[in-house]
């Protein structure tokens, strides 16, 4: 169920502008790891690259290789829908389809595989709920619109939207940062059920919930602006918040700068 | 349950859309409405206050712009009203005069001393030409609107859309005019094949002559409303969310899944109510179609033998010639226009408003 990433020298581009350069990185499957950084530093751009969601923008373009399980996704033959369907991602802002029932956005992804047979979809309908511990507070209107959810469960609906079609890795761009800190609290939770199916990453502004979720931390920062972003250090969790190796990791990490 | 923004469904997906790094502040998009308000935030004691506070002022200038707002609503009512007003008081003397069945009877002679005219076959071929036209024309244009919003490159969309609203811009009479001299013989020899070979469907069934039919006269209406319709969707198509197609990207949708699991949905809406506009102008088109119809009385589905008639197009034809009840009479017929024109809007609102409940906060 879930994969081992190894990015090699990604660099990825918006046009002219380097946004990151040289990234090297290895993922453990069924960990969660955390990209922390300073605005502007890449993580999120490291992130879409993984989902090969980053060349959806105009004039975007990524360098290097990036293997899921030694298979490169950026290997010219490869099927761009078929990356994403393996690995799945939730955006920083909770982006249910507004035209679609509760049900229908957690089986969207599904519907797209060409899965049509009532049963199945409803059962996996139930199953992505219930893992996104949405089920219990949706069950009786999941024919009512998706967008009518408040924050947080809209969140979590798109996490059911996400696992639903059992990615291998689910990639997870600042999911909190729009919600309130109940609705932060019930995602982390979630993160940890998730763990043990899936390989999670995350990028977070928040370095409280790196040090709470993550398991392997990874800090990204830039020299200046306009600069790209580089991978300054990659650890375990525990030891980036206690005893970086990096002045400029325990700088960010104390608050000192960014 | 209590979490906060329960609305922020659109507020939200329109903020990734500007964020091009997405690590930029979340709510940027929301901080935006509330600039104006702290500009007003106290600069220095004059407008800070202390000291008492002032009355507010019984004459403004937010009374005055009230007035006005609120004098143009009024007006677009007495207008309506007034134009309702007239156009009763002069049919329905023309109506009493009829000695045929208004509904029924199939031709147009009101300004005989026996008036004799019937609304059936014209209501019937303004409804024939405008809807084949449109099932002509929504196609394509959805297909153009696409393919300007989604596919192509930025610079030919824009390009290429500044040319269709060019196309709308084309006064209706030069369509007419082109349709008559030009356009009128590829559609007859096109229709002489489809009579050779589908005439077991009636629609395409008669013994000629071809040209001047209400498929000519539907196919200038289809380029007609070509440009509105493409250009209210590709608008539609243009807001979708870019968080929402990201969504259905990251699910591994191709491009074409994408616009149908996103985009389309999102802009049913605004396609219906482009399609509705387009309808509207059909359904009102004068010249183009008196120039381009064949001019009969009879209700036919027949599509390509010469004929077909619309009430706008007869209003045009039969005006100059028309007396006191001539008049009334073609009153008459536009008031019944005006009716169709009222259903076919209300019920496209019916169709919105069915599925309010997902498209409010989509709209």
């Amino acid at each position: 169920m879930a994969k081992r990433i190894e990015a090699s020298n990604v660099t990825a581009y918006y046009g002219n502008f380097k946004a990151i350069e040289n990234i090297n990185l290895t993922v453990e499957p069924k960990t969660v790891t955390a990209l922390i950084g300073p605005s502007g530093c890449g993580k999120s751009t490291f992130l879409r690259s993984i989902n090969r969601m980053h060349e959806v923008l105009p004039g975007a373009r990524v360098e290097g290789s990036l293997t899921i399980d030694d298979q490169d996704i950026y290997q010219r033959d490869v099927d761009v829908t078929a990356v994403r369907r393996m690995i799945g991602m939730v955006f920083q802002r909770p982006n249910p389809f507004p035209t679609m029932s509760i049900f229908e956005n957690v089986v969207a992804g599904l519907r797209l595989n060409g899965i049509r047979k009532k049963s199945i979809l409803d059962e996996a309908a139930e199953k992505a709920l219930r893992s996104a511990n949405l089920w219990d507070e949706v069950k009786d209107r999941l024919a009512k619109p998706g967008a009518g959810l408040s924050g947080g469960q809209q969140q979590r609906l798109c996490i059911a939207r996400t696992i639903a079609v059992e990615p291998q890795v689910v990639l997870m761009d600042e999911p909190c940062s729009a919600l309130d800190p109940i609705s932060t609290l019930a995602i982390e939770d979630l993160m940890f059920q998730l763990k043990d199916k899936f390989t999670i990453i995350i990028v977070t502004h928040n370095m409280q919930q790196a040090a709470r979720v993550s398991d392997r931390t990874a800090f990204f920062s830039i020299e200046k602006t306009g600069d790209p972003g580089r991978l300054i250090e990659y650890d375990n969790t525990q030891r980036i918040f206690s005893n970086p190796s990096v002045k400029k990791t325990e700088d960010y990490i104390t608050g000192r700068f960014g | 349950m209590g979490e906060s923004p329960p609305r922020s469904a659109d507020a939200g997906t329109g903020g990734t859309r500007v964020t091009q790094s997405h690590d930029g502040p979340a709510g940027a998009s929301a901080r935006v409405a509330e600039a104006p308000v702290s500009t007003r935030t106290p600069g220095g004691a004059g407008l800070g206050g202390g000291g008492a506070l002032p009355r507010a002022r019984a004459f403004g200038a937010e009374r005055a712009f009230r007035g006005l707002t609120l004098a143009a609503g009024t007006a677009v009512l007495v207008i309506i009203a007034a134009i309702a007003v007239f156009l009763i008081a002069k049919a329905v003397p023309a109506l009493r005069a009829n000695t045929v069945n208004f509904w029924t009877f199939e031709g147009w002679f009101p300004n005989d001393p026996e008036p004799k005219f019937g609304i059936g076959a014209l209501a019937f071929g303004t409804v024939l030409s405008s809807v084949i036209a449109l099932l002509l024309a929504v196609p394509v244009a959805l297909g153009i609107a696409l393919y300007l919003s989604h596919y192509a490159p930025r610079r030919l969309g824009t390009a290429l859309g500044f040319l269709i609203d060019l196309l709308a811009a084309v006064p209706s009479v030069v369509f007419g005019l082109w349709g008559r001299d030009y356009f009128s013989g590829p559609v007859a020899d096109f229709s002489a094949w489809l009579n050779t070979y589908f005439s077991w469907i009636p629609i395409f069934g008669g013994d000629g002559p071809f040209g001047a039919s209400i498929l000519l006269g539907s196919l200038v209406l289809a380029i007609m409303v070509l440009p509105i319709i493409t250009s209210l969707s590709r608008e539609v198509f243009l807001q979708t969310p870019t968080a929402n197609e990201e969504a259905a990207l990251a699910l591994g949708a191709t491009r074409w899944e994408m616009l149908r699991t996103a985009v389309l949905p999102y802009g049913r809406p605004g396609i219906i109510a482009a399609v509705m506009l387009g309808l509207g102008r059909a359904l009102g088109e004068t010249i183009a179609l008196a120039l381009t119809l064949g001019i009969t009385f009879n209700i036919s589905v027949n599509l390509i033998e010469n004929g077909g008639n619309t009430i706008a197009a007869n209003i045009a034809n039969a005006f100059g010639e028309a007396n006191e009840t001539g008049r009334g009479a073609l009153i008459a017929s536009g008031l019944v226009l005006f009716a169709i024109t009222l259903i076919v809007n209300i019920t496209a609102r019916a169709i919105i408003y069915r599925r309010r409940e997902f498209t409010e906060s989509a709209a």
